[in-house]
């Protein structure tokens, strides 16, 4: 049995006297009966897609690796899975613009004051992913964002990001600025939300995760902290083998 | 239909850190309260518990312990002849939200202000002359010296388990702490925490340039503490996720940690949470409160009537209050009369990031806590002569960086793109060897006569209330003291050996989309003239006897430092003055 929670661990012995009939028992032998927790987000499994249509999930997938381009040392946007970190995102509050100010009227106003837009961020993405593929298709010699060489690509990225290429329907410079947020949150954030996978962004520049105690590293100044990250979900090392 | 909820002696708008303070004190002398909170109520064990309270995406770029700018949030312009326009999402500060208000989420750096910060005008004018003064400031004296809120500071810090050096006791100079800070009776519970690598560095490159460096005060403990309510708190742990986020090893002085486990035992104190009081209730002549009308989460409106209404909500929030409720004479810029919304400030933040060897630093970022640092105050308040210069006002500066959390702490040198191989490529380069302090330059913000609160004409909240309009822009002098700070700040850390250093000095007009503190203040200012102050030096409102108004918003205009310590200490100051004076004898405690 893998898949019981801390939670119920930790209060077992009050269900077993108040419950009567919920006691349980397991054997625990040879790693640690430890599950990613209980109360903290639900952990994004890679899978299927939750907003995106596979097409506008490979179109992301690509933008990532060129916000993030692969090396021999780190994964890229791709691989660490920033597009479902993004996917899931939008799917979720964050999408939805939830809990944010979202009353008219809606008036362009200055810098200074902040977005005014009625559009969710799942709005944005939805209409300019469309945008942009049909700026490909009709500017690009027919081809897909997807089939552009690389370097094409960040020609498009650059585009977009300095307002010179105008997208029909859909304002281009909110969509990218939008993106390479969520690109690089997802790429640093918690690998809870489905990009950072393995901590791979974390492994790359040295940050040690959730570990909440360095009160024996407070005072060696200058030393390189030598221990491997470790996340909300633990560590791979630390979770049971899926049996 | 509003139903009637029987009477009790004290109701208190928001259970954060004043009302909770004002709660246990009033509890202690027998009288029946009641806390109404907008937000929920939240405990250590299930709302930030130590499996998940480090999650930067969800406390901190999504904001899960803050108010929601759909339950209400304000507009926005910098100058009155502007349209404002909402706050849709949250920016320049984060309105808290639920039990413990600010207190959950802040960094803990407790300070104290300085004596002539409370007597700033009479000061700057005794020093420098009136003319010195910019033409348009509304600064003013706060009616309460440094000498008659000792005491209370005090009983703040020894509540809070206060880790520092002191460095001035009973008049005593003392070696480590701050030269310049008000004389205090005792030294602080706890001793300074211990700073990691970066603050260290930035101590010893300030003392070669003759500065004396000293400790951030702080609320993070350096060793376990029992307070003297008997509540017991662990030590830091130096996680590096303290602003933002609750703390989860019970380390960090909020009301959970300090006050909330003696009150809530009481059975003369009871909270509702997730109710919003709407508004505060007056008789016939508008000069008593009969008690507060809520709404709560049903939807359903309820009043509750008492003798003694305590508003204890943040900043804006207790203008809003004042203003829907008809207290005061509002705010009339042009006319420059009325008092609610008059001196609204924040705060002149600015920082500089620096780039060292990374061969030969490894500063460990991560390796934190929310008010770590050294820091000097050489050009606090009016700590250096001013003459030259051309400009009031200064703060303090420091090595104060709490965190190395990736998304929101990613220094980067100024040629870097911002994105691609040459961007992924810097933050490996960079991250360990980089300093980046958050608001390493922490300058006073003076009050003026076009920077103010009303209410908006177009925009409604959930309840349809006008939302607070908040006009807003930064003055000559507040930019003048910023470059001025910024370059002496900088200045240390090419003497700490850094390759680059990039100042990022604050610029105009202000701008609502980019973080500069929580520290909002002013607008139901304090002082000795009703026709300049909202309420007394007891924080009682000059129109509504038994009413009193806690928090930021009793501050004229702002310092160069973090304000919990002062809004605290006032607290204490104003339930003492109730305590011994006003129960006796319930009227104007300072009559004009």
């Amino acid at each position: 049995m893998t898949n019981f929670r801390r939670r119920d661990l930790l209060t077992g012995t009050a269900l077993v006297l108040v419950g009567g009939t919920v006691a349980r028992a397991s054997v625990v032998s040879g790693q640690l009966p430890w599950a990613p927790d209980s109360s903290s987000a639900d952990a994004v499994q890679a899978g299927q897609w939750l907003f995106f249509t596979p097409p506008e999930a490979a179109m992301v997938e690509a933008m990532a690796d060129r916000i993030i381009p692969p090396d021999p040392q780190t994964p890229g946007g791709k691989d660490a899975g920033c597009a479902v970190f993004i996917d899931r995102q939008l799917a979720g509050p964050y999408g939805r613009a939830e809990g944010l100010y979202n009353r008219p009227p809606f008036v362009k106003g200055i810098k200074q004051q902040g977005p005014q837009s009625a559009l969710t961020p799942a709005q944005v993405y939805r209409t300019a992913l469309r945008a942009l593929d049909h700026f490909c298709r009709s500017q690009q010699g027919g081809k897909s964002w997807v089939e552009l060489s690389s370097e094409r690509q960040d020609e498009v990225l650059h585009g977009l990001d300095s307002g010179a290429i105008e997208l029909e329907g859909a304002d281009g410079k909110v969509f990218f600025k939008g993106l390479l947020t969520d690109v690089q949150e997802g790429f640093f954030a918690d690998p809870l939300y489905g990009g950072n996978r393995d901590m791979c962004a974390w492994k790359m520049i040295g940050f040690p995760g959730a570990h909440y105690d360095y009160r024996d590293w407070v005072m060696r100044h200058n030393e390189r902290y030598p221990h491997p990250p470790v996340s909300i979900a633990g560590r791979p090392d630390w979770n049971p083998k899926k049996s | 239909m509003t139903r009637k909820l029987p009477p009790k002696d004290v109701v208190i708008i928001g259970l954060g850190w004043t009302g909770s303070i004002l709660a246990n004190e009033l509890t202690d002398e027998g009288l029946d309260v009641v806390a109404i909170e907008r937000g929920p109520w939240r405990n250590t064990a299930s709302d930030f518990p130590p499996n998940h309270a480090q999650d930067e995406l969800r406390y901190h770029i999504r904001h899960e312990l803050f108010l929601q700018p759909a339950q209400t949030t304000f507009t926005f312009r910098n100058k009155m002849d502007q349209s404002a326009l909402p706050i849709r999402n949250w920016g320049a500060f984060m309105p808290p939200n639920g039990v413990g208000g600010g207190g959950v989420h802040w960094n803990a750096e407790t300070w104290r202000f300085l004596p002539s910060d409370f007597v700033l005008r009479t000061h700057l004018t005794q020093r420098y002359g009136a003319h010195f003064l910019p033409p348009d400031t509304t600064i003013q004296d706060w009616g309460v010296s440094y000498q008659e809120l000792e005491p209370h500071y005090d009983r703040f810090e020894y509540l809070c388990g206060t880790s520092g050096t002191a460095g001035n006791v009973n008049g005593q100079i003392q070696e480590g702490g701050n030269p310049f800070e008000g004389p205090r009776a005792r030294a602080y519970p706890n001793p300074a925490q211990q700073q990691p690598f970066g603050p260290t560095l930035f101590a010893k490159g300030a003392r070669e340039l003759g500065y004396k460096p000293f400790p951030q005060p702080s609320g993070n403990m350096s060793q376990a503490y029992v307070n003297p309510l008997n509540v017991r708190l662990g030590p830091c742990t130096y996680c590096g996720f303290c602003e933002w986020f609750g703390c989860a090893n019970y380390s960090k002085a909020s009301p959970q940690t300090t006050i909330l486990p003696v009150l809530v035992r009481k059975s003369n104190f009871m909270v509702r949470d997730q109710c919003e009081v709407t508004r505060i209730n007056t008789d016939a002549s508008g000069k008593r409160a009969t008690g507060v009308t809520f709404v709560d989460a049903s939807g359903q409106e309820w009043e509750q009537p008492a003798e003694l209404v305590i508003l204890s909500a943040y900043t804006i929030f207790n203008v809003q209050l004042l203003m829907l409720s008809g207290i005061g004479a509002p705010y009339d810029p042009v006319a420059n009369k009325g008092v609610i919304g008059r001196n609204f400030t924040h705060q002149t933040i600015s920082d500089v990031e620096s780039f060292f060897d990374k061969s030969k630093f490894i500063f460990n970022p991560f390796i934190a806590s929310g008010a770590i640092g050294m820091c000097i105050d050489e050009f606090n308040g009016d700590n250096f002569d001013h003459g030259p210069h051309g400009f009031i006002g200064g703060g303090y500066m420091g090595q104060v960086q709490s965190n190395g959390r990736p998304i929101g702490t990613m220094p980067l040198p100024p040629d870097t793109p911002r994105w691609g191989a040459k961007w992924k490529q810097a933050t490996r380069d960079n991250y360990l060897s980089a300093l980046k302090p958050g608001t390493g330059v922490h300058g006073s913000m003076y009050s003026y006569r076009d920077v103010y609160l009303d209410l908006d004409p177009t925009y409604r909240d959930r309840f349809s209330r006008p939302l607070m309009r908040i006009t807003m822009d930064f003055h000559e002098n507040e930019l003048k003291q910023n470059a001025f700070l910024t370059d002496r700040f900088a200045e240390i850390f090419h003497a700490m050996g850094a390759d680059q250093v990039v100042k990022k000095y604050r610029k105009g007009p202000y701008d609502i989309t980019d973080y500069q503190t929580t520290h909002l203040c002013g607008g139901a200012v304090m002082g000795a003239d009703p026709r300049t102050s909202a309420i007394n030096r007891y924080l009682q409102s000059w129109d509504v006897s038994n009413l009193f108004v806690m928090g930021a918003s009793a501050f004229p205009q702002n310092a160069g430092y973090n304000p919990t310590g002062t809004v605290a200490a006032l607290a204490y100051w104003s339930a003492a003055a109730i305590r011994t004076h006003y129960l006796k004898n319930p009227g104007p405690l300072v009559h004009v």
